[in-house]
């Protein structure tokens, strides 16, 4: 690989950040009048130090490294997404990278002009029209006038505000705000474009629109770095992955592998999750989770499961109290965040609840095989005591993945879209005869 | 195109190629600065006339009638406002500049720029004011009977010296205040105190002439002075006073410049 194909090397980049710390008290009038009567001394230090570091401060406690030692490279071309949970570091690398801020060690080389998006409407004035507005976030943006002059149209068109361009922006609905911010943007035309979390605004359609807009700058061979918490689209648009965690590059590989290990915490019995210490245990003093396990007809934890057999959901926990009304269940979501179902332990006629007793109980829940579709699903907790309160809304969550496996057609081998994926009964209908009467009862 | 972005302090300091070329973006900014400046006030650009107004009828009244200060023969009003025209326009941009980089702070902390465009842009555009009061000055000349004379041709040449040193004080300031809030509170008292340093209620000749030379290092001290001189014939054209701030001025503005770039790049984690 020549150097020219390198749009972007990234070498041992580290970033430190200060945090405040809470100061020491007084509790005497004394100490505290002293302590005023110090206070610009220590400001003025302090307010200081938040740029300064000594050599010797490498692990001082008020100081966190955003970024660690964090290496990688991406090709000319390359559409590579980053993921990672708040606060590992993925904004902080595109900062670096947009130069909003600076490293504090390592180095950055870029070849090309970079474009980045860390959000849109940057600079908007709400006083100024939408066409003002334009010309002023585009050359914020890096454009020079005559560059807003040749595209202008083409924003105004992508953007579908066209009947309100020399209308002030304080006028603009929220949603026409962001498209018209989208468009200038999208046609900055960087050979390098830094994409953060932009499509988290907009509705559903715009989002659409956006991500396309974003794949065709892909597809004229330019560069493109995608940070998003939004598994799908990153999947849909990259076919490289970063996965930041702590502020540290924990895997880099094709999209699929690591969309797997950050959903599964890179760690296989996180499908098996136990609270052994009584503190920590999530709940309130009625109702504490001990454990839930995700397991497969075996009874035991795999790394993958398979659609062909069922999934067995297992909730541990003690109780302090028995109350008629309390409800113990999950959320069952696609890795992408949509909803497929939630089911209580009570959601079968009165008869057929199981039984709870004081102390310990495990509750089972079997996901019947032939259900699910290949593909990470997420697990969230959900215990209520009816009508009255929550005591555990939606966390802790697990991931799993799951084999697609079931078909047995020859037609059907591969993966389909959806998020579930069942296999359904078909029957041909003679002719004249109602279709109901031949439908066998499951 | 090859960027490289490391922690070294190295930089091209005043990396002016990188500046000209967002030229656009610093007419647009200035343009919108004075657009939005007064939108949706009744009075708009009266605003810009009515604070040396107002303050010329008080210094007319409190210093001119009660205190008697000498105008230099020239009446109060017309002495104190030729005054205050460049002086209204300096304490304006030192604020609006000191205040700049915390009123863009949105929008340092999500796109590049050459950040120094910032100050620059709230020292120039404040011009506008300075211009329309201007206006208003030669309106007072034409009503109190002093006809321009050839010396007005020195005026862009004064208007220069003030705006280098407008430009040094926004630089260093606004430098500062991005890490020391300090400077925003302090701001308004201290462009006050500096008001009294600079010959806007009293005349230059009230001041001992062993002490000329220390006051003369105020550079506002020699651009008001200048300003008086050129338009109302007042005293000779003060050169040493002139050359003196000219030169305070263009130090303050280099080592402004470059104070401000080596602190720009913590500006948006300190922001």
């Amino acid at each position: 690989m020549s150097p020219n194909d390198v749009a972007i090397r990234v070498e041992r980049l580290s970033k430190r950040y200060r945090i405040g710390l809470q100061e020491e008290r007084h509790h005497t009038l004394v100490g505290t009048v002293l302590r005023l009567a110090a206070q610009p001394v220590r400001n003025l230090r302090r307010l200081r130090n938040l740029t300064a570091f000594g050599d010797d401060e490498q692990d001082a406690e008020d100081i966190i490294w955003a970024l660690k030692d964090v290496s990688f490279e991406v090709k000319r071309g390359e559409v590579v997404g980053v993921i990672g949970r708040n606060g590992a570091g993925k904004s902080t690398i595109l900062k670096i990278l947009s130069r909003i801020t600076y490293p504090t060690d390592g180095m950055v080389e870029i070849s090309g002009r970079v474009g980045s998006l860390l959000e849109v409407g940057t600079g908007f004035h709400p006083e100024l029209t939408g066409r003002e507005n334009v010309y002023l976030n585009g050359t914020l943006l890096g454009m020079r006038k005559a560059e807003v002059d040749r595209k202008f149209d083409e924003i105004i068109e992508f953007s579908g505000v066209a009947k309100f361009i020399d209308t002030p922006v304080k006028r603009y609905s929220s949603g026409m705000k962001v498209r018209l911010a989208f468009s200038v943007a999208a046609h900055l035309d960087p050979e390098i474009l830094l994409v953060d979390e932009v499509l988290a605004v907009g509705d559903v359609g715009f989002q659409k629109k956006c991500l396309g807009k974003i794949r065709d700058v892909a597809q004229e061979g330019r560069t493109v770095l995608f940070v998003s918490h939004a598994m799908q689209a990153v999947r849909n648009l990259c076919d490289r992955t970063l996965y930041v965690e702590s502020g540290k590059l924990v895997s880099d590989g094709p999209t699929h592998a690591v969309i797997r290990n950050y959903l599964t915490g890179g760690d296989v019995r996180r499908t098996v999750r136990a609270w052994h210490d009584a503190g920590s245990r999530p709940g309130d003093e009625m109702f504490k989770l001990k454990a839930v396990k995700i397991l497969d007809g075996n009874g035991t934890s795999l790394p993958i499961f398979r659609t062909s057999e069922s999934i067995r959901i297992q909730i541990e926990f003690d109780l302090g109290e028995l109350i008629p009304e309390l409800g113990v269940g999950f959320d069952l979501l696609s890795a992408d965040g949509a909803m497929l179902f939630r089911s209580y332990h009570y959601d079968d006629e009165p008869e057929k609840w199981p039984k709870l007793a004081l102390g310990h109980n495990c509750l089972e829940c079997v996901i019947p095989p032939c259900m699910l579709n290949g593909g990470e699903y997420v697990i969230r907790l959900c215990v209520l005591q009816q009508d009255v309160k929550w005591i555990l809304n939606g966390s802790p969550e697990i991931a799993f993945e799951v084999e697609f496996d079931h078909a047995r057609s020859p037609f059907y081998f591969k993966l389909r879209r959806g998020v579930i994926a069942p296999v359904l009964q078909w029957h041909a209908v003679p002719h004249g005869q109602s279709a109901t009467d031949s439908v066998s009862p499951i | 195109m090859t960027t490289i972005i490391d922690p070294s302090k190295r930089q091209s300091w005043l990396d002016l190629r990188e500046i000209w070329d967002y030229r656009d973006l610093f007419v647009f900014l200035v343009w919108r600065d004075i657009k939005t400046r007064y939108a949706q006030s009744v009075l708009g650009i009266g605003w810009a006339i009515i604070q040396p107004l107002f303050s010329m009828v008080v210094f007319t009244v409190v210093f001119g009638n009660m205190a008697k200060i000498s105008s230099d023969g020239v009446p109060y009003a017309v002495f104190s406002f030729a005054a205050l025209v460049p002086w209204t326009y300096f304490s304006g941009a030192v604020t609006s500049a000191g205040g700049s980089m915390l009123t863009a702070r949105h929008i340092i902390t999500k796109v590049y720029f050459p950040r120094i465009i910032v100050p620059l842009v709230a020292v120039i555009a404040k011009l506008w004011d300075f211009a329309i009061a201007l206006v208003i000055l030669f309106g007072m000349m034409a009503y109190f009977g002093f006809a321009p004379t050839p010396r007005a041709l020195l005026l862009p040449a004064i208007t220069l010296v003030m705006i280098l040193t407008a430009s040094g004080f926004g630089m260093w300031l606004t430098a500062l205040a991005l890490q020391y809030r300090d400077i925003q509170y302090s701001l308004a008292f201290g462009v006050q105190l500096l008001m009294y340093a600079s010959p806007v209620v009293y005349s230059v000749s009230m001041v001992p002439e062993r002490f000329r030379l220390l006051y003369n290092l105020n550079p506002m001290a020699g651009v008001i002075e200048a300003f008086r001189c050129v338009l109302l014939g007042t005293n000779p054209i003060p050169w040493q006073a002139l050359a003196v701030g000219a030169s305070v001025a263009l130090l303050l503005s280099l080592s402004g410049g470059a104070y401000f770039i080596s602190m720009e790049r913590r500006f948006a984690d300190v922001a």
